[in-house]
């Protein structure tokens, strides 16, 4: 009997908890459908009379570009992050975790120390770089460090999960003649799914919500991608429509939600055992 | 792309061996250039976008750049300079601040909730995954702006505040609170180091916890003499990331506060200061300097704490993390 108490106190501790910390998530949906002016002054959680009016000043589109212009540069950049990053990530794990080569011990150690390097000593000259091949303003800046395996995270990670993969499986390949290649197309990549899987989810949602990126790189406003046409947004509404760039906000968190609620499986244990950042 | 890379070394693994051609002498010496080809991806990488640059950043940290005229040397001038910076100084302020603040707070309340989940109980796995959640999208444009939102005057933040007579005419145009706002920001993405103390409680082994009760200790016994060193080694992992990411916040400051900081100054942090000067002033050289100095701060910091580690992280036999 008190054991049962004791779970039903337990669950409405950690709901209360729960409601607590997901507070700002409900709120920001229900103050989509408010008038601007009903957004702030009362603690009245749903709309009164609820209206589509935010959403439907969004569609309008900020500075003649509309916002599904913004979704689709999102998604492109976000599409090919994930197949430039789960490629190269791969490459470089396999080579990490099952070749013998010269130098391989320094390198690995750079990769790691490269993990704790913060991006800002390199911003400014890969800045210069890009200004100097005329890339500014496009999307190759944005991309070229996912092509290249420069998230030195999902190689580790993807090591660490070829190590703990039996190594008489490639070895029994490799008598019956395969190449490197071979083993690792047909036995490592389908082996290290779960890996790979989490790196393009993480990848996915990180490019989503790159801010600083496309800040530096980009100035023509139909290449923006959500996060940046957020904050042109603001700029251009002098931060007085609360309503629409509430909407908006919604509009480019959705996504990101709705990959949690499907991956969140991943999403988690990815986290647990690799250490990974939200 | 990677296919067209790798195939020629493909054909030469399937050749017939025997004879002592270049294959077979790498073979001896392991996969020699199979290595390399699997990594020229990386290789690339490496050179072009961080070993470069880095050498690059370095160099320009001891010029006067503008972006379109050439670089001039000025040898330490950029170092010295930001001594006397009132609003390098400023930055610096905020910035270490805001790690003191927002790091401890963090890691207690996601040390908090994991062992509040800690327990055989149903609804574990979702209670996890949902505390997990604002984690991926916390650090982004639109949350940020949500947050700045519900911290404003009159909003709903502050009407609860006034329910218990505090008025602060909302923080997020308070320069005594904007600050605390985003350290509350950082707070409620708890559900990343919750996850990972999750798996180092999980490793903890109930006798110890049994054995102890018999001997009589308390709760708060138990946790300070059992559970903090059985977890001291996560502990450790989390509080080097944390800091590591406290001190590289960017996209929530500049939504909330812009290139200046605003409201007064208040937060201004590091990298903020950094982009401003770099990109808003095209200072590129002094924004070089500054990147160098962040990195010397973040380096003494994760040497710091290496240091401390050694006294208050235990390795235990079988349930020690590897890192």
């Amino acid at each position: 009997m008190t054991l049962t108490l004791r779970r039903v106190a337990w669950h409405v501790g950690v709901l209360a908890l729960l409601a607590i910390v997901l507070y700002p998530i409900v709120w920001v949906a229900a103050a989509t459908f408010k008038p601007s002016e009903a957004i702030v002054g009362s603690l009245q959680l749903l709309p009164t009379d609820p209206t589509f009016a935010n959403y439907e000043r969004v569609f309008e589109g900020v500075v003649g570009v509309g916002v599904g212009r913004f979704f689709w540069n999102s998604a492109v950049l976000a599409v090919l992050s994930v197949v430039g990053t789960v490629a190269s990530s791969a490459l470089a794990g396999y080579a990490f975790a099952r070749l013998r080569f010269r130098g391989r011990t320094a390198l690995f150690a750079i990769m790691i120390a490269t993990l704790l390097l913060p991006f800002h000593v390199l911003i400014i000259p890969q800045y210069v770089v890009f200004q100097n091949l005329d890339l500014i303003d496009t999307y190759v800046p944005l991309l070229a460090g996912k092509f290249l395996a420069s998230e030195a995270f999902f190689v580790f990670l993807i090591v660490q999960f070829i190590r703990q993969l039996p190594r008489e499986l490639d070895e029994s390949a490799k008598i019956d003649g395969a190449g490197h290649w071979t083993v690792f197309w047909h036995i490592i990549v389908p082996l290290c799914r779960p890996a790979l899987i989490t790196t393009a989810i993480f990848t996915f949602i990180w490019s989503w919500n790159d801010f600083f990126g496309p800040l530096i790189y980009l100035s023509t406003p139909d290449k923006y991608p959500l996060p940046l046409a957020l904050q042109l947004f603001i700029d251009e509404s002098t931060g007085s429509d609360f309503g629409a760039l509430m909407a908006m906000s919604m509009l480019a968190l959705v996504p990101v939600i709705l990959f949690f609620l499907f991956f969140q499986r991943f999403l988690v244990e990815g986290v647990s055992t690799s250490g990974l950042k939200g | 792309m990677s296919r067209a890379t790798i195939a020629p070394d493909r054909r030469a693994e399937v050749a017939p061996a025997g004879r002592t051609g270049p294959r077979e002498r790498a073979r001896l010496s392991g996969d020699g250039l199979a290595g390399y080809l699997f990594l020229s991806p990386w290789i690339i990488g490496i050179v072009l976008l961080t070993l470069g640059p880095m050498v690059t950043s370095l160099y320009l940290s001891f010029t006067d750049y503008d972006l379109f005229n050439a670089p001039t040397w000025i040898g330490l001038e950029n170092y010295q300079r930001m001594f006397t910076d009132a609003r390098w100084l400023r930055s610096v302020q905020v910035t270490a601040i805001y790690v003191a603040l927002a790091v401890p707070i963090k890691l207690a309340a996601a040390l908090a909730v994991a062992m509040l989940l800690n327990s055989k109980r149903a609804g574990q796995g979702f209670y996890r995954a949902a505390f997990y959640g604002p984690s991926l999208i916390g650090g982004s444009v639109g949350v940020a702006i949500v947050w700045k939102m519900m911290f404003s005057d009159d909003s709903v933040v502050d009407q609860v505040l006034l329910k218990f007579g505090i008025d602060t005419g909302g923080w997020a145009g308070n320069p005594d609170f904007s600050l605390m706002m985003l350290v509350l920001l950082a707070t409620w993405q708890l559900g990343a180091p919750m996850v990972i103390f999750l798996a180092g409680l999980k490793q903890v082994p109930r006798e110890l916890y049994e054995a102890a009760e018999v001997d009589g200790a308390g709760r708060a016994r138990r946790f300070w003499s059992i559970t903090l060193p059985m977890i001291s080694p996560v502990l450790f992992f989390n509080l080097l990331l944390e800091t590591i990411n406290a001190f590289q916040v960017f996209t929530s400051a500049y939504v909330v506060g812009g290139p200046n900081g605003q409201p007064a100054g208040s937060t201004l942090f590091y990298t903020i200061y950094l982009f401003d000067r770099g990109f808003g002033d095209y200072r590129m050289g002094y924004a070089s300097a500054m990147a160098w100095m962040l990195l010397l701060g973040v380096g003494l910091v994760t040497v710091f704490l290496f240091r401390t580690a050694r006294g208050w992280v235990f390795y235990s036999g079988d349930s020690g993390d590897k890192r």
